[in-house]
């Protein structure tokens, strides 16, 4: 069950971040800020790394809607992580088109290689990993994506997977 | 190789720029449109090129434009479908990546037709690339006059936004992407009323896939009579076409409506043939949610005659012996495939993106995975077939929004066509899970229509 999570750390968003949402909210008409609600949780989770119920009130507050508004939301759509993930969180398409053309194989092979499970976060904190669905690259699977940029890495092969988990270490030791 | 009119430029170095793509003839419909047409005059032009919905439905676009409402003193919206996730389909993400401003050339124009001011493209939100590009270009276009105020000195005003959605594929349908737009949960809503008569806000409104705008462009460029020449009988034009599974050359490729199944799949200028020297079992031919067919029937129907790439050819023979062209998601599955298995992956798929609003979808998804799996997995009955055609035939039709239909139809056309493969599942559930049923009788000669009447 999806459920929002809380958490004692301090939430606040930096003024940079607020004039983000400001200019979401210019986008659509009077009255109708309501709309800015996706976006802004995608800034506020690209920022944060995930959606805390804290974060999520403070959004409530700036867009003048109740909580629970926001809490629907987040828990409706699955890119909203409620909580924390990995900094890098390789999602892995393993709907029809890239399952038959090797989606689970590699699936496994991340897990071996993390020694993850799927959802779970690794000790350093660096990776987690997920199976989604559709991904709308069916041409050139198998195929992974890593948010906030959500990078695309296509035609993936146990080699590719395992270059790119390497590459992703090196850059967070720098 | 067919006339390209979307993807004529694509592999131009730099078309993703303004002034590449302007050097190119780029934006010369929207002069053509604000300068020398009325918005009546562009409804009637698309009303003439038979254009119909790329997105999957097919509908006719200038008829679904000409009955948006027109209330004196309020807003009227245009919003751009680009929340492309149906399993197959990968065409609107190709030509966003590469040629952004053929979508905001159409953006332009189709506004001004239904009198837009604000104009939104929601893309899924799995797409922030492209949302980065689209941004980009917007950013160029209104830079060059071609949006924002007074555009081209026609005083027309539009302003163009780009929205993410959050990973959902309700929000394809119509009016669960209006929901998400206004800040909501993908909940498609009860029809009547109907966008164009309250939609975005409660105002009226048009949803068109970015296809289908994109198509505007060479409709108003060449003229609505013109378009309407491309193509066989009622299916005009170009369409693109997401071929992905396992092919020798997987892609999008941009074809004129007409262009037989078997060239399509083994021709040299499309996709080459079945990847790995093996043979071709199945195709499901316009994304996940269109009925599955065995190789035999997707390149002839049950007439013995060449099936075409058109909405009619691939419907013709029903949802008995034919399917649709749904959105162009083509996906080709070789001899090794186990259809058992892809259609439990779909139903997982389906159970997965069911909004939960009606229960017959919300309940029935789940079911009908669940009895998937166990056949996949060496637990089924050889009651289960008809359990899951009993299923989906409760689903089917007893929902809001297609989504019901779309999670049904792939179950119920896999066991239609297949069902010998899933009694084989149960008959030797230990083999079945380590290995598959193979090409088995799929792709032989159809017999004679006479015969098949018999």
């Amino acid at each position: 069950m999806l459920s929002v999570q809380n958490t004692d750390a301090p939430v606040t968003f930096t003024p940079e971040l607020l004039g983000k949402f400001a200019d979401v909210v210019s986008r659509y008409p009077e009255g109708k800020q309501k709309s800015a609600l996706l976006p802004i949780l995608h800034l506020v989770q690209a920022e944060l790394g995930w959606v805390s119920a804290p974060a999520m009130d403070k959004v409530a507050e700036y867009l003048k809607i109740e909580p629970i508004e926001v809490y629907e939301v987040a828990t409706f759509y699955t890119m909203y992580f409620l909580k924390p993930q990995g900094k890098y969180m390789l999602e892995v398409c393993r709907t029809g088109p890239c399952e038959i053309v090797g989606a689970t194989p590699i699936m496994e092979h991340i897990e071996k290689t993390l020694g993850v499970k799927e959802g779970d976060v690794t000790p350093d904190g660096l990776f987690s990993w997920r199976g989604v669905e559709c991904l709308a690259a069916c041409g050139y699977g198998p195929v992974l994506q890593i948010g906030p940029e959500y990078t695309f890495y296509e035609n993936l092969t146990n080699e590719s997977v395992d270059k790119l988990i390497s590459d992703l270490k090196g850059k967070a030791n720098n | 190789m067919g006339r390209k009119l979307l993807l004529e430029h694509i592999n131009v170095p730099g078309i993703n720029t303004f002034d590449v793509y302007r050097s190119k003839g780029g934006y010369a419909s929207v002069e053509k449109a604000l300068k020398t047409l009325s918005p009546d005059d562009v409804v009637e032009e698309v009303k003439k090129s038979g254009l119909r919905g790329r997105g999957g439905a097919g509908f006719p676009t200038g008829m679904k434009w000409s009955f948006l409402a027109k209330p004196e003193g309020v807003p009227r919206y245009l919003v751009c479908n680009g929340d492309e996730s149906e399993p197959g389909t990968f065409k609107d993400r190709y030509l966003m990546t590469h040629i952004p401003h053929l979508l905001i050339e159409g953006m332009i124009v189709a506004s001004y037709a239904l009198g837009a001011k604000t104009s939104y493209i929601y893309l899924r939100g799995e797409m922030m690339p492209q949302i980065r590009i689209l941004e980009r270009a917007i950013a160029e276009a209104k830079n060059a006059g071609f949006l924002g105020k007074n555009i081209l000195g026609t005083g027309y005003d539009l302003e163009l936004y780009v929205q993410p959605g959050g990973g959902a594929y309700i929000c394809g349908e119509e009016t669960a992407l209006l929901e998400s737009l206004e800040g909501k949960r993908g909940n498609p809503r009860i029809k009547p009323p109907f966008p164009a008569i309250a939609g975005l806000y409660g105002c009226p409104t048009v949803v068109n896939n970015v296809e289908s705008i994109a198509a505007v462009v060479p409709i108003i460029n060449e003229g609505g009579d013109e378009y309407a020449k491309i193509g066989i009988g009622r299916s005009t034009g170009t369409k693109l076409i997401s071929a992905g599974g396992n092919l020798k050359r997987p892609g999008v490729y941009e074809i004129e409506l007409g262009v037989s199944v078997e060239d399509f799949i083994y021709g040299d200028d499309y996709c080459q043939g079945i990847a790995n020297g093996k043979r071709l079992k199945a195709v499901v031919a316009g994304g996940s949610s269109v009925p599955i067919l065995p190789a035999n029937l997707i390149l002839k129907t049950i007439n013995n005659e060449n099936r075409l790439m058109s909405y009619e050819s691939l419907s013709d023979g029903g949802f008995a012996t034919g399917t649709m062209l749904g959105s162009g998601g083509f996906i080709a599955y070789d001899e090794d495939q186990c259809i058992v298995r892809n259609t439990w992956n779909f139903a997982r798929f389906y159970h997965h993106e069911s909004c939960g609003q009606c229960s017959p979808c919300r309940e029935g998804t789940g079911w009908m995975e669940k009895v998937l799996h166990r056949l996949e997995y060496g637990h089924g009955k050889m009651s289960d077939m008809d359990l899951l055609v009993d299923v989906s035939k409760k689903i089917e039709g007893n929902t809001i929004c297609p989504l019901g239909d779309a999670a049904a139809w792939p179950v119920a056309s896999a066991i239609r066509h297949f069902r010998d493969e899933f009694e084989w599942h149960v008959t030797n559930p230990s083999v079945a899970v380590t290995s598959n049923y193979g090409l088995a009788h799929y792709a032989d000669p159809l017999p004679k229509p006479e015969a098949a009447e018999a």
